[in-house]
């Protein structure tokens, strides 16, 4: 106590006093970084804009970031006050260097202690919940079932007025299958500007994850599931694909890209993409939402029979070119 | 022990340590070897591979896999150095049986030159179905380029199967021939997307996730 009463009469300024110091510095310091944090950090904070989930995600982490910058100043004013104010002065004497005084307890400070970070965390609570509710989960996977849907959505996906992207995951590479589209898969996801797509995960052999980047969706890719996902692109332009769950040797190398192109441009990639596939899409099993593997390695949907150890329909094997 | 013993003790006993570490590192380094495909005259490149069964030999010899032929000598190795911006030829002789497909999307040629191979002399194929015949033994895959090249297996009821690798041509085997244009240099790791671990759930483990087996990179130089 006599170390820290000679230390605050070095500076000459009561408890008080500091705490209204690093109060105004705290405040100033706050509204300024929450300032840059939106306005100026904000728009550049990922995962961009390039679609309705991306949006989200990005106003997300804008509001976060804004609510994070009261909570890192404080401990930044408060440890640089500290430091610059309540060091030991050279020259002091080391039998006058000691502890400061004991905290005890003081019903106020604890009660806005719990009160302010109580408030804080339902606040938040809230508002990722309202966040995940007006858009459809924001691009993450939902599960089989998801809770938040889009209108159109339909779990069959025939039936479903939302354009049905299945997504395929296996060691070390992605697929997608297009069943509005008489099945068609392809090495390269392309999907329409300006339309809501159904992201329907799944994978062949072990976890992946799809995550397509500046689109907002990331999506669990599990053996046996099919997880949805929803996203509207906005803009047209490539699309950086990558597997964001350690799956192996080659996992690193699992990232292609894909395409958001103009609802004209995407009728005629889906009719080249046919042409292009036509002699192969006889020989994949009928779609389904999820594929088990067989033990002789091949995959079949589980609602139905394996498929038959004989060929398939279409041409025999090696197909000859025509 | 005097002090300048301990001293030179220490010295020599960290000096080992270091060789050590650093013949290992270099080993590494270098393993598995690589070998460069070889010049065919008009510009092209050439390079013959073979997959086998069993390897046979070293710290995994059930494991499947790929060998590379240098100058005549097979060599266990899966680093495959091409030219640049260059066509190159593949002869792949498949000593493997084969099976169905994880994704019969691989079923269909993709990224050769024309979308086709020809296997055993025959008419370019653009679609091998591993759901008939003897499946499709291997693929060599490099998805960072779109190449995905089918090869269908050999009978299952073979009688002349190869065993232990290198494979000679008088066992039963399936001959594919496909022609790539490689890329800009860089690193292109590929793969065989045939479950073909035996043994391991599912086919995914073994040899078909190891470097140097059924894995490896196109080492691709201006």
């Amino acid at each position: 106590m006599t170390n820290h009463a000679s230390r605050a009469a070095a500076v000459d300024r009561t408890d008080r006093q500091h705490m209204m110091r690093i109060g105004i510095m705290w405040l100033v310091a706050s509204v300024i970084g929450m300032v840059l944090v939106y306005f100026v950090w904000g728009p550049h904070m990922p995962p961009g804009t390039d679609s309705n989930a991306a949006k989200v995600q990005q106003f997300d982490n804008r509001v976060l970031g804004t609510v994070a910058v009261p909570v890192m100043a404080f401990v930044w004013v408060y440890v640089s006050y500290a430091l610059t104010n309540w060091r030991v002065k050279s020259g002091t004497p080391v039998d006058e260097v000691g502890d400061g005084p004991p905290l005890k307890g003081h019903r106020g400070f604890q009660a806005a202690w719990l009160g302010i970070t109580s408030v804080t965390v339902i606040s938040l609570f809230i508002f990722g919940t309202v966040e995940l509710d007006t858009n459809a989960g924001a691009g993450t996977g939902s599960g089989q079932v998801p809770i938040f849907t889009p209108t159109g959505y339909n779990a069959d996906a025939a039936q479903s007025k939302l354009l049905v992207v299945q997504v395929i995951g296996q060691q070390w590479r992605w697929t997608f299958r297009y069943p509005q589209y008489g099945g068609l898969e392809t090495a390269q996801m392309v999907v329409p500007a300006g339309q809501e797509v159904q992201y329907s995960v799944t994978s062949l052999d072990v976890i992946h994850s799809f995550w397509a980047i500046n689109l907002g969706v990331k999506a669990d890719a599990n053996p046996g599931v099919n997880n949805v996902a929803f996203a509207t692109a906005d803009k047209i332009g490539s699309v950086n694909i990558r597997c964001d769950e350690l799956c192996g040797l080659w996992h690193g190398a699992m990232a292609t890209s894909g395409k958001v192109v103009s609802p004209a441009d995407f009728k005629t990639w889906v009719t080249n993409a046919q042409a292009t596939y036509q002699q192969l899409i006889p020989f994949l099993p009928p779609y389904a939402d999820l594929y088990l593997p067989q033990s002789d390695g091949g995959y079949y949907d589980p609602g139905q029979d394996p498929l038959p150890s004989g060929p398939p329909p279409g041409p025999a094997s090696p197909s000859a070119i025509p | 022990m005097t002090r300048p013993m301990r001293a030179t003790s220490v010295g020599v006993v960290f000096a080992v340590f270091v060789a050590g570490v650093t013949m290992l590192f270099l080993y590494f380094l270098h393993y598995p070897p690589t070998v460069a495909a070889a010049a065919t005259g008009s510009g092209d490149e050439q390079i013959h591979l073979q997959t086998v069964p069993a390897l046979g030999y070293g710290p995994h010899p059930t494991f499947v896999s790929y060998l590379a032929d240098d100058n005549g000598k097979w060599v266990h190795t899966t680093m495959i150095k091409l030219k640049a911006n260059t066509l190159v030829h593949f002869t792949i002789d498949q000593y493997d049986t084969g099976s169905t497909l994880r994704n019969s999307f691989m079923d269909q040629v993709q990224g050769t030159v024309d979308g086709t191979e020809v296997v055993n002399g025959g008419t370019p194929a653009r679609i091998i179905n591993d759901n008939t015949d003897n499946g499709i033994g291997h693929t060599f895959a490099v998805p960072t380029l779109g190449i995905s090249v089918p090869m269908p297996g050999i009978a299952s009821a073979a009688t002349n199967v190869c065993s232990i690798a290198p494979c000679a041509s008088s066992f039963d085997h399936n001959t594919v021939t496909f022609t790539i244009k490689t890329p800009a240099a860089g690193l292109y790791p590929w793969q065989c997307f045939v479950p073909c671990g035996l043994g391991w759930p599912y086919g995914n483990g073994g040899g078909m996730s190891t470097l140097g087996y059924m894995s490896g990179f196109l080492k691709v130089v201006a």
